[in-house]
């Protein structure tokens, strides 16, 4: 019986990938505190991971030439604006307290993700030793 | 890896802070330099910040989430203050023009202290950001052991 990578380590491996996406867009919102007219970002996780496990099962296209422009990411459009609680009068939306909770929350749900992809790649080491 | 780029947006947070600090240490420092004349009389200086926009249509970049989104920020400039210079009439000192005018910076102490606490502790959020991806980096090193 053959082992299948993709089936066994499930769904965690784009969610590690979301995971550290979101942290970018997160530290990024961060490190644009203070800047003048930002609008801060944020992607919804579960709409991002439902379309990468659906881009995942359809076809793949095969780009053959400089010219071929890439196939659309699953994660197309999934950016989205933050509502800002507070109006500030530069036009900057960052609330840095929400923007270092949802953070740290990513950062350990990345952990959470990690947790389960290494458990997984564990068992299928135990699997093949026949430990 | 996502998680470097982290590195790279952190990091330009951090060097956009030191920069609005030493412009504050600066305006601070030159707060009382009196002048004679108004062209050489010290002017508040403030960093004008810019969200990074990468360019969309570099072919080595492969499209991700982040196309649309910045990454980090920049100091485009560093710009003088308009606001008018303060006109002291101190005919004794020794700068005192024909008029026994003396120019003081345009620098606000107080609004100067304000921005400090702000940069500092937006450069300590990014440096906690910073941390947290290298966390993330390691943990991430240690996957099948």
């Amino acid at each position: 019986m053959a082992i299948s990578f993709d089936k066994a380590l499930g769904i965690h491996e784009q969610a590690l990938n979301v995971r550290t996406r979101r942290a970018e867009v997160l530290a990024n919102n961060i490190a644009n505190a203070d800047t003048p007219g930002f609008r801060a970002r944020d992607i919804d996780f579960k709409a991002v991971l439902r379309q990468a496990k659906s881009i995942e099962d359809s076809l793949e296209v095969v780009t053959t030439d400089d010219a071929h422009m890439a196939i659309k990411t699953p994660a197309e459009g999934a950016l989205l604006y933050r509502q800002p609680l507070q109006p500030s009068i530069d036009g900057n939306t960052v609330d840095t307290q929400t923007e270092i909770v949802q953070y740290s929350k990513n950062a350990l749900d990345f952990q959470a993700s990690f947790e389960f992809l290494n458990s997984r790649l564990k068992g299928i080491v135990s699997a093949i030793k026949g430990e | 890896m996502a998680i470097n780029s982290i590195f790279d947006i952190a990091g330009s947070g951090m060097t956009a802070q030191s920069v609005r600090l030493n412009t504050t240490a600066s305006n601070l420092a030159n707060a009382d330099t009196a002048s004679s004349s108004i062209d050489q009389t010290y002017r508040a200086r403030k960093p004008i910040f810019a969200a990074v926009h990468q360019d969309a249509l570099n072919a080595a970049i492969p499209p991700s989430i982040n196309d649309d989104a910045s990454r980090g920020v920049e100091v485009r400039a560093i710009v003088e203050s308009d606001a008018s210079l303060e006109r002291r009439y101190q005919p004794d000192h020794p700068m005192a023009d024909a008029d026994g005018y003396v120019f003081y910076p345009n620098v606000n102490v107080v609004e100067e202290m304000a921005d400090m606490m702000s940069a500092s502790r937006s450069f300590q959020t990014n440096v906690e950001v910073l941390n947290s991806a290298k966390t993330m980096m390691q943990r991430l090193l240690t996957i099948g052991q």
